[in-house]
């Protein structure tokens, strides 16, 4: 922990005006990213998690300035990405790249494999055309497509092979941070594990740094070294991977995670499985108090649980939770009622 | 366990004409379902798991479609053999289907309750105030709060998981002997799916529905279904009881399937091991040969492999498996 | 790893417009097109060289009519017909052409602009649209030509102006939609300059529609120079078919072939090039090719 982190998000807000409904409405406002910051070590694999509407997009997206946040920081490397002018933004740019979800939009229809590879080399002027050429057929390897490959239009690949694609597309000006959107999860669940493995190797042979976004708890907890547990917008839970899913502090995480169907459950685990109430609301004005209230199983007025909106703090090591239910030992509402 | 299945599926296979050709998208597919049994069918995308469920209901676009081989029967009455208007009669009767984006399978300009309603008038002549009646009472039973305020709600106004439980309520309006969810929670989250799940289980209870699930999801298969058929390319690959088939997988591709995913676990390992991968992707259904499809990716090929296609193979108590590999071992 | 069941597929790259020409080829009504348009195209350019009779030039007893001495007869004042489309398919497809262009360069930098940038710059462009919409086409062109003395280029011109809208709100339609798509986000996300995400990756991906919109925008150029002609507004210097109709229109019930004549070229014309843009855009519209 003596290095400084690769990237720092400090109070980290975006918020949507949305239009009023009729001239005399009252402006709403969603609360899509409220207050996040977290940091993220050189090297590792940071996970978002939380289910959909929950910002876990938009924190990526603001993070990379592709959505304009509202307020706070992003330091990437010591450079406070959100003040930066558009030049030397861009060439920040081609050291946090991304990947996307759903491999069928995120490449250009029109352009061929190997150009999609070499845009960005060619967007940020690095080497001569032989050189891109090179160092396009260097990618397809390590990424496990055949050079001769490069010609193909995207239309022509498998979603995985497209995956891969965008992988490579990704790694080509050798960046130090990718955040993965969701990477696998548009994809053949056979096909998931050869992405994944992907992934995990080039992590290791180019020491990349992962924003790592999922709504999958299984492929969270197999990737990530540190995760936060999103829930409308806000932290709520904050843990190394081995203490988040050994012993969830918020009764959300702690729900999630009970609600995910596994092989390894059983006539008992069923029966204990917490069972929330509703979808999640809509992070349109929330109301004050603890967000997930209306849904948690422990939620108590005389707790400030509807009131008041828990911070989050730390319970122990680097464990932070954002409820007023959890003790300061580190005693979960879950531990000692059952519901 | 010895009552007759309510449903039976025998030998059927599923022609698609194309430019080129005819290709076969199932092969000689049985299958067969109790009264009040769940059983899941598992597999990767185009591996013929929808078509089976959409051959059953006959909604097969005919051409380029055809049904060439093989009987469906309905406590005993082969559906096949009846002609589309008394088919309609089986749609949403007999047999109801539920898909994956209950957007898209809502009609977006009519109210929900109406949607429901029409289904029962089609279906048991009620009147439209008996029906309407009907409606609420279903959409109560799939737990939908404020229902009688809800019927006048278009789709687009409801959450997904509400939208996914209106789909119910119409797919269950006029208690069908069977019910096929075709990846009915995949569109939505963890917490609404196991509200889901809670749900058709219940429900099942209540009306000892047949229910055939289809999902990619192998933890889904062990938490909501009492037999699995796993499919790959067209083919019925094993079958057996839910815990033997998750726990002792007789076919490469299922152990694959399984080893493949990363299972949520509650006690880690510290060191995070590679997932094991089935290499390449599913094959061009117009280029197989005849032979076992799975056999470019398989592990476990052998010399028979490129010689014949293995037969199935009862391997325990209502275990079947077509695999030459799992032939050797018995 | 070794996804080769799949690379077998993978053909040479210019399969796209294979497919496309496969398409448009299986349309007879655009084979037929595409013929008529060779055909058009021939008399263009070979057409002086094989008949090389001055149109302006009295070559014959006024009005005879077609046969007699000549091939279609002579108008009024003795001028060959044949003489006249022969020289006339010059100027008509130079203006419908010519127009085409400066219609779509026009609409598409409008259209563009409005698409990527949304917003006011959106509202403000879409509002000019709007305003040229509304006023009416040919009394706008009429009034243009008219006060800066007919020539083909004020023609042009003229027909550029009050035809460029509906390419300006197609190309922002195809923007709009492009822009939904992720790719577009991933070129900003490499460090892409706007301007090369608007020409390089957007404007390729819109251009199917754009392309089917320019071949019918061809015709409908001819049309207009015609119209502008036959109301006595084309350029004095350039032998055009339209000029041809109104020259003769006082002779009508005399010399009918003086007219009928010019009318089925420019009928056949602009018909040839709605049976190709009909064609293309079956061929390049994705939804309507066939299932492999």
């Amino acid at each position: 922990m003596s290095e400084s982190p690769l990237l720092e998000v400090e109070n980290l807000c975006t918020y949507f005006r949305l239009s009023k409904s009729h001239p005399f409405g009252r402006s709403r406002t969603v609360f899509a990213v409220d207050d996040v910051s977290f940091r993220v070590s050189r090297g590792t694999t940071f996970g978002i998690v939380g289910e959909s509407g929950c910002g876990k997009s938009t924190t990526a997206m603001s993070i990379l300035r592709l959505i304009k946040p509202t307020s706070g920081s992003v330091r990437f490397d010591g450079n406070d990405v959100l003040k930066l002018d558009p030049k030397p933004l861009r060439r920040l740019r081609s050291r946090m790249q991304l990947i996307f979800q759903d491999p069928y939009s995120s490449l250009n229809p029109r352009a061929t494999a190997g150009n999609i590879v070499a845009a960005p080399l060619k967007t940020h002027n690095i080497g001569s055309r032989q050189q891109h050429h090179e160092r396009v057929s260097e990618l397809f390897s390590r990424v496990g497509l055949r050079p001769e490959q490069q010609t193909a239009f995207p239309h022509q690949f498998s979603g995985g092979q497209r995956q891969r694609i965008s992988i490579a597309r990704a790694l080509a000006t050798d960046p130090e941070l990718i955040v993965c959107d969701e990477p696998v999860s548009a994809l053949d669940v056979a096909i998931q594990a050869q992405v994944l493995n992907l992934l995990i190797r080039l992590q290791r042979e180019l020491n990349l740094t992962y924003l790592f976004i999922s709504h999958d708890m299984g492929v969270i907890q197999h990737m990530c070294d540190e995760v936060v547990v999103l829930y409308l917008g806000k932290i709520v839970e904050q843990a190394d991977r081995n203490s988040l899913f050994s012993h969830p502090l918020h009764p959300y995480t702690w729900s999630l995670l009970s609600a995910v169907p596994s092989i390894y459950s059983d006539a008992d685990s069923l029966k204990q499985r917490v069972k929330l109430k509703g979808d999640p609301p809509s992070p349109i004005d929330p109301p004050p108090g603890c967000r997930f209230a209306q849904r948690c199983p422990f939620a108590d007025t005389s707790k400030h649980c509807y009131s008041k909106m828990p911070l989050l703090r730390i319970i122990k090591g680097q464990h932070k939770v954002a409820c007023h239910r959890v003790s300061e030992e580190g005693v979960a509402p879950q531990d000692i009622h059952t519901i | 366990m010895n009552k007759e299945p309510i449903l039976k599926i025998e030998d059927l296979c599923v022609d698609f004409k194309t430019r080129t050709g005819s290709v076969r998208v199932l092969h000689h597919i049985n299958l067969s379902v109790k009264a009040g049994e769940s059983i899941g069918i598992v597999g990767e995308s185009g591996c013929g798991k929808s078509m089976t469920a959409l051959a059953t209901m006959q909604l097969i676009p005919t051409p380029p479609g055809l049904i060439s081989e093989g009987s469906v029967l309905l406590k005993g009455d082969d559906l096949l053999k009846l002609n589309e208007i008394q088919m309609r009669d089986v749609r949403g009767n007999e047999i109801s289907m539920i898909f994956q984006e209950p957007m898209t399978s809502l009609n977006p300009v009519f109210k929900i309750g109406m949607q429901i309603s029409e289904n029962i008038i089609r279906h048991q002549g009620k009147t439209k105030k008996e029906a309407q009646e009907l409606s609420v009472a279903m959409m109560r039973a799939v737990k939908i709060p404020g229902a009688a305020r809800l019927i006048k709600r278009y789709p687009h106004e409801l959450s997904g998981g509400m939208r996914q439980r209106v789909m119910i309520a119409m797919a269950l309006s006029c208690q069908p002997s069977v019910l096929i969810a075709d990846e009915p929670t995949t569109a939505l989250d963890v917490t609404v799916q196991a509200q889901i799940f809670d749900l058709l289980r219940d429900v099942q209870q209540d009306m000892g529905t047949a229910i055939i699930l289809i999902t990619h999801d192998m933890g889904v298969i062990a938490e909501n279904t009492q037999r699995v058929v796993v499919m790959y390319a067209g083919h019925k690959f094993e079958e057996g009881p839910v815990d033997e088939i998750i726990h002792h997988p007789k076919h490469p591709y299922t152990r694959g399937l399984i080893r493949c995913t990363p299972h949520l676990k509650k006690n880690m390992e510290h060191e995070r091991e590679e997932l094991s991968e089935i290499p390449g992707i599913v094959p061009d259904l117009s280029r197989l040969d005849g032979l076992c499809p799975f056999r470019p990716r398989c592990s476990e090929k052998r010399r028979q492999c490129d010689e014949q296609m293995p037969q199935e193979i009862q391997t325990g108590d209502g275990h079947f498996v077509c695999c030459w590999a799992a032939g050797e071992d018995q | 790893m070794a996804d080769d069941v799949k690379m077998n597929e993978i053909a040479a790259p210019s399969r796209r417009f294979l497919e496309a020409w496969y398409m448009f080829a299986s349309n007879k009504a655009a084979l037929l097109g595409l013929g008529l348009g060779i055909l058009i195209a021939g008399v263009t350019i070979f057409g002086p060289m094989i008949y090389p009779t001055d149109p302006f030039e009295m070559v014959g007893a006024p009005m005879s009519p077609p046969g007699e001495e000549l091939l279609l007869g002579t108008d009024f004042l003795g001028r060959d017909i044949l003489a006249g489309i022969v020289y006339g398919a010059r100027t008509t497809v130079l203006v419908g052409f010519a127009a085409t262009f400066f219609t779509l360069v026009i609409g598409i930098l409008i259209g563009v602009l409005a698409g990527f940038y949304g917003g006011w710059v959106e509202n403000l462009l879409m509002r000019v649209t709007e305003f040229f919409q509304v006023l009416p086409a040919l009394l706008l062109a009429m009034v243009l030509v008219a006060l800066f003395s007919p020539s083909l280029y004020t023609i042009i011109f003229a027909i550029g102006v009050v035809s460029w809208t509906p390419v300006a709100r197609l190309t922002r339609a195809e923007f709009l939609k492009i822009k939904e798509r992720e790719f577009v986000m991933a070129e900003r996300a490499i460090g892409a300059t706007n301007w090369s995400i608007m020409w390089k990756v957007m404007l390729p991906n819109a251009a199917p529609p754009l392309i089917v919109a320019a071949t019918l925008g061809v015709g409908v150029a001819i049309l207009f120079e015609a119209a502008l002609s036959f109301l006595g507004l084309g350029d004095p210097n350039a032998f055009s078919w339209g000029y041809m109709i109104g020259a003769s229109r006082d002779f009508i019930w005399d010399t009918w072939w003086a007219v009928t004549f010019p009318g089925l070229a420019i009928f056949v014309t602009v018909l040839s090039i709605s049976l190709i843009g009909d064609g293309l855009n079956d061929a390049l519209n994705p939804k309507l090719r066939l299932v492999k």
